[in-house]
């Protein structure tokens, strides 16, 4: 599927830049794109609240009306007061997701490569075991994973490296699927035509085949980040002290005080999602593929 | 499988290879393993953040935990039937067949006529298409907090828009509290469940429907095929696959969602908003051996779940590959 995906891109990109002067939408055309927007408004309808809201003035916080009739934007600049420990929290939070991804990328690439160029006994039984990790999910399996890090002893030394561990390991078999799906479609001819060259077969790995998986490799480090920077049940479950909340753990724990800070939690929000939305629409054309790619092979 | 068309490559180049003091060449033992050295790391973290927690779970099912935390020795089934004749259940597991079957249900329909519309040529398609993936970049416990901030009974926004519309009367009396209210909480929360469904959804079926190759359209308009026709013998059936996918990994996910309801309503009052996932995570909190009783439970149910659906859908397909 992710190669299918792939060998559309270049065709579809061409018409793009060849396009026929505009002519006048039919009629047709107009409702079509009229009832799009509405959609596409709907969809963004609760983000704007979201940023109305954290904008809004405490004394007007509960006042009926769609727009705050002041704007208190310091809302957006003293949330990052120690006391809501918001900065912390992002750092955490960039803490996990980057190591998460970095183990995935470690870990995906080879096997990924490995399983794309070769067939050996086991092969099978590995993408099987792959398969079987993607339909697990961490909610799935909670229970498991707060006795296993418990003994281990890893909470009570960070729960970061847990949480680094865990996401990486939920996240495995997409970078999998989309790696192997990009390293397939790229000629083996080449990596060999390297290695007559003089290049060691690592060599080649890293010269030939690395950029030219590139939009694979970039998709799953995004994708992997993403996840691992809005998981919320293993974080809720592996986090106890509020100095290793990563942010979705954080915002929880605003909810259980007697006064919401609700400009902050949602100002936070927006903080915390919109450089993940820009990453994402990046990634959005090749996601599909990697999600349903084991369940379709 | 030994003579395999990937293997050829090999000595091939390592004939290009063979000068003088060429490279080392392992011996075959050695060489038998090496598929270990490139998949070992995988199969560690999977070992690691998979499997012991599952082994770790079916121990902890039949331990006596208390609820500080102390193993009293072993349990037998007892975990087991604890819960399952905790009076709770029954409520529960009918609240999450509703759950898991509307979300999915509507989430499907909803998805086959966006993916269709977005299927079509309109101008700025492509930032339409990027608006709506925001609920699935999002971190769904922020949608859910949201949704619950707009759905708060002193000023909340939806309430606000209908009462405008005249459709709720009583405003700001406490009285449209619909998350205080189970029926009405657990139908706002399949509505949010939808929202954040829906993109993934959409994206599947529309990676579908552009897998269609064009000239089937134009040859069954060739053939003198009616557009409805060719809808109903070209644009079904060739969806069906990636419908088939969508539905399961989203029967997984709605059935295993957890943020939505522990954001809105922490399952209460009492249980009465909770499906068996948030049962097993409340249960967690004191009695840690029937928590993993009760996933062990879940992971039946997901099973039989998906099981049954791929019957009813007939996909018997060889999926040997």
């Amino acid at each position: 599927m992710a190669a299918t995906t792939v060998t559309a891109a270049a065709p579809a990109a061409a018409k793009v830049r060849t396009r026929a002067p505009r002519k006048l939408p039919s009629v047709k055309t107009a409702i079509i794109a009229l009832i799009a927007y509405v959609i596409a408004i709907i969809f963004l309808l609760p983000y704007l609240e979201m940023l109305v809201t954290s904008v809004r003035p405490t004394k007007e916080l509960y006042e009926q009306n769609y727009l705050p009739r002041h704007f208190a934007w310091s809302n957006l600049t003293n949330m990052w007061g120690s006391a809501y420990g918001i900065l912390d929290s992002l750092r955490v939070s960039l803490e996990i997701a980057g190591g998460a991804t970095v183990l995935v990328l470690l870990v995906a690439l080879p096997a990924a490569y490995y399983t794309s160029r070769h067939r050996f006994r086991g092969r099978g039984a590995f993408l099987l075991l792959v398969l079987a990790t993607q339909m697990l999910q961490p909610t799935a399996l909670i229970v498991g994973i707060y006795k296993e890090f418990l003994s281990f002893g890893l909470l009570n030394i960070n729960p970061v490296w847990s949480l680094m561990l865990v996401n990486a390991g939920f996240n495995l078999a997409f970078a999998i699927w989309i790696l192997n799906a990009y390293i397939g479609s790229i000629p083996a001819e080449l990596e060999e035509a390297a290695m007559v060259d003089g290049h060691g077969r690592l060599g080649a790995l890293f010269h030939v085949t690395v950029p030219l998986a590139m939009p694979g490799i970039v998709t799953a480090l995004i994708f992997t980040f993403i996840a691992a920077w809005n998981e919320f049940i293993s974080a809720l479950t592996l986090t106890t002290n509020g100095s290793d909340y990563p942010l979705t753990v954080r915002l929880d724990s605003f909810i259980g005080q007697y006064t919401v800070d609700w400009q902050h939690l949602f100002g936070a929000s927006l903080v915390a999602t919109i450089p993940v939305f820009i990453l994402f629409a990046l990634i959005e054309g090749r996601v599909v593929g990697g999600l349903t790619a084991g369940s379709i092979k | 499988m030994a003579v395999d068309v990937s293997k050829q490559p090999g000595p091939r180049t390592r004939a290009g290879l063979s000068a003088p003091g060429a490279r080392f060449r392992p011996p075959g033992w050695l060489r038998r393993l090496q598929p270990l050295l490139w998949l070992g790391p995988a199969i560690a973290l999977i070992a690691v953040v998979v499997i012991w927690p599952i082994v770790a779970m079916i121990q902890t099912s039949f331990q006596n935990i208390t609820p500080l935390g102390i193993n009293v020795g072993s349990a037998g089934w007892s975990n087991f039937s604890t819960v399952l004749h905790n009076l709770n259940l029954p409520g529960i597991l009918v609240r999450t067949v509703i759950w898991v079957a509307a979300v999915v249900a509507i989430t499907m329909l909803a998805s086959f006529g966006l993916a269709q519309l977005f299927n079509q040529r309109f101008p700025g398609r492509r930032y339409v298409r990027w608006a709506i993936i925001a609920p699935w970049a999002a971190s769904v416990m922020m949608t859910a907090l949201i949704f619950r901030w707009m759905l708060q009974p002193d000023s909340g926004v939806i309430y606000l828009v209908l009462h405008q519309l005249g459709l709720v009367s009583k405003f700001n009396t406490n009285t449209p509290d619909w998350l205080g209210n189970p029926d009405a909480a657990l139908a706002c929360m399949i509505a949010v469940a939808v929202f954040v469904s829906l993109p993934f959804t959409t994206y599947v079926l529309l990676a579908g429907l552009q897998s269609i190759p064009g000239d089937l359209y134009e040859a069954a308009r060739v053939d003198g095929a009616s557009p409805w026709r060719a809808y109903r013998a070209i644009t079904l059936p060739l969806l069906r696959p990636a419908f088939a996918v969508a539905t399961v990994i989203n029967l997984m996910n709605v059935f295993n969602s957890f943020p939505i309801i522990w954001e809105m309503t922490r399952g209460g009052p009492g249980y009465e908003t909770a499906t068996t996932t948030v049962f097993m995570y409340d249960l967690k909190g004191t009695f840690v051996g029937q928590a993993a009783a009760m996933s062990i439970i879940n992971f039946a149910l997901v099973l039989i779940i998906i099981v049954v659906f791929l019957r009813v859908n007939g996909w018997n397909r060889q999926e040997a590959s």
